[in-house]
């Protein structure tokens, strides 16, 4: 009976530390804001290991979803709660902010996953490269589409999400951000586990071994596709959303094609078809994204110190950029099935196996 | 689904005037044959005569030129596979194309995608509908695997089986979906002599056991002759002979589209 809610328990347990912590103010709010970065990138990660890990095709316009989640959120939560330039004053009293909050964001993920059609129906007739180059295109799209819209902000983005946060921790007076961050990387996980473990779903890595043998045995291809994509940018929508709401402060710029290999780099590192690899190196990714504040000052330090480069130059944070992407190709070097491979935690610790079915 | 209703004396499998061009080239011409229920029947000629695209065409992959084809007396025109194959009809390949990274038992239980009855929803929420019915599934694929005595390599993954193995588990997987046409294209391929004397007691176990009509294609003749009442053979599109599997043998167009003409 225990093992059984095993998990259950830990999730709890663990989410009530991170939301006791908070609301004791233990850990700052850099802490904080890196912990929620953590979540909106295990959704994204393990929402773009479905497409390009289960069902083998390769998309690297992930941002693009994240960025249709992350507007038609914003617009909306502000446009119902808050008072804005744009929208002028609320429509409705901002006491039901904290209600409608996961309406908001789950309204982001619907939106997002009506513009992941855009790469379904191509993906019924096309695959592998040719599929992928959709997905660049499909991210374009989406981004140029919005900096071109002036009365939402263009290019220079949108702004008003703090607002509605404030107004939900005026209702009840809890971390909210955190709450719901958390709350949707668990339904996030959830909903793909339950999807790829089912003999419906599975018809997902039926299409990726075979398409031709998948639809002759009986598997809607198409309706599988559709519904793989969907989820998946849907997904990745509701990541955008939190995104937003964490940063109170939308750009279409940060969801460019920089962002989709950001998303690339976290599958590829925790293994293709591997939900927990795609955990663990979203969170490893993003510690070592933070970590690099920290290492490049001191890099730039040492560099000075022993004059290999010239005094009027700094290494900037910039070169992160160059950093993560040659790990990269350090990676798909030595070692290209990344973290896991496309193993489960449960076969590579056969003892959690006692706790919990991974697949 | 069904528009018309399905007569209980349709043939199980019906095509008239099938023909099918791939460009200039006529790769089936008027092809025709009626598959009655619980027949054994086989399809055979020269390399490149067009049996595996009249396979294709059955199951719904390619669409046809001209001509139709019923299954159960339902048209297929316009069908996707996996909607012809939920009309009924099962087939292997040529080349095994299991799910390699698939176990066993998941080959089999995938294959049952038509009888779901469950979908996105559903699996999601785990809903009391797709509680049942994955049981089910997997008592199917259990009961189905240990009928084939591949119940010993049910979590195994295809691609570590022997060779003969494989070939067994894609009819079994073909199985899995209670077709009532079995296509089987060369199932011997690929298998020493001793093998295909079992494929061919495999064939006529399934014949009798899953009450099936199969029509298979087969380059090894006594394959054919041991198990095939009626035969057809094309050559570059055409039918040149059909009858039983001793006519065709001795048919004097087969011996000239397979030894070549004897006047060069």
């Amino acid at each position: 009976m225990l093992r059984r809610y095993s998990v259950h328990l830990i999730l709890a347990l663990s989410g009530g530390l991170i939301i006791y912590m908070a609301d004791q103010e233990y850990l700052s709010l850099y802490v904080m804001s890196v912990l929620m970065f953590m979540g909106v990138n295990v959704i994204l990660s393990t929402s773009l290991n479905l497409v390009n890990g289960y069902m083998g095709e390769f998309s690297c316009g992930h941002a693009g979803f994240m960025c249709v989640g992350a507007y038609v959120s914003s617009l909306l939560g502000v446009w119902l709660f808050a008072k804005d330039k744009v929208f002028g004053a609320a429509v409705l009293n901002p006491e039901y902010a904290l209600y409608a909050f996961p309406f908001i964001i789950l309204a982001g993920g619907v939106a997002a996953a009506l513009a992941g059609v855009l790469v379904a129906v191509p993906s019924y007739k096309t695959r592998g490269d040719y599929l992928a180059i959709i997905t660049i295109a499909a991210n374009f799209i989406i981004i140029s589409a919005i900096e071109n819209i002036g009365p939402i902000g263009g290019s220079r983005g949108f702004m008003g999400m703090k607002r509605l946060v404030n107004s939900m921790e005026d209702i009840i007076e809890l971390p909210w951000m955190p709450i719901w961050v958390f709350v949707f990387t668990v339904f996030s996980i959830w909903v793909i586990r339950r999807y790829v473990s089912s003999t419906f779903g599975k018809g997902v890595s039926a299409i990726s071994q075979d398409e031709v043998a998948a639809e002759i045995m009986s598997v809607n291809t198409n309706k599988i596709k559709t519904i793989t994509f969907m989820l998946s940018s849907g997904l990745a929508g509701i990541a955008g959303g939190l995104f937003a709401y964490i940063l109170g402060y939308v750009n279409p710029g940060s969801f460019n094609i920089m962002k989709s290999t950001e998303v690339l780099v976290m599958v590829y590192l925790g293994g293709m078809g591997s939900l927990s690899g795609s955990v663990l190196s979203a969170i490893l990714f993003t510690l070592m994204l933070e970590s690099f504040r920290f290492i490049i000052p001191v890099i730039n330090d040492l560099a000075h110190q022993i004059h290999i480069i010239s005094p009027d130059y700094d290494i900037s944070q910039v070169w992160r950029w160059v950093l993560i992407p040659l790990l990269l190709i350090i990676l798909m070097q030595f070692r290209p099935e990344g973290i896991m491979g496309n193993r489960e935690l449960g076969d590579v610790f056969p003892w959690l196996k006692k706790f919990y079915r991974f697949k | 689904m069904q528009t018309q209703p399905k007569t209980e004396n349709a043939p199980v499998m019906e095509i008239r005037g099938l023909t099918q061009n791939f460009g200039g080239l006529k790769a089936v011409s008027d092809f025709n044959v009626k598959l009655k229920k619980n027949e054994l029947s086989g399809l055979i000629g020269p390399n490149g005569a067009g049996k595996t695209t009249i396979f294709n065409l059955v199951s719904g992959f390619y669409q046809p030129s001209e001509g139709e084809i019923l299954i159960g007396g339902v048209p297929t025109a316009g069908q996707k596979p996996h909607k012809v194959t939920s009309l009924g009809v099962g087939r292997t390949f040529q080349n095994i194309r299991l799910w390699n990274d698939m176990t066993v038992l998941d080959n089999i239980r995938v294959a049952q995608h038509s009888q779901l009855n469950y979908g996105f929803f559903h699996s999601a929420i785990r809903s009391k509908r797709y509680l049942q019915r994955e049981k089910e599934i997997t008592e199917e694929a259990t009961e189905l695997l240990n009928v084939f005595d591949l119940m010993k390599y049910a979590d195994d993954f295809p691609k570590n089986l022997p060779y003969g193995t494989q070939r067994k588990l894609e009819i079994a997987r073909a199985l899995s979906s209670h077709p009532k046409l079995l296509l089987l294209d060369e199932p011997a391929a690929g298998l020493n002599s001793a093998d295909a004397k079992d494929l061919i007691r495999l064939i006529r176990w399934i014949h009798e056991t899953f009450d099936v009509t199969i029509w298979m294609i087969e380059h090894h003749m006594d394959v054919m002759m041991e198990l095939c009442t009626q035969i057809k053979v094309i050559d570059f599109g055409e039918t040149i002979a059909e009858g039983s599997a001793e006519h065709v043998r001795n048919h004097p167009a087969v011996m000239t589209a397979y030894l070549g003409d004897d006047n060069i």
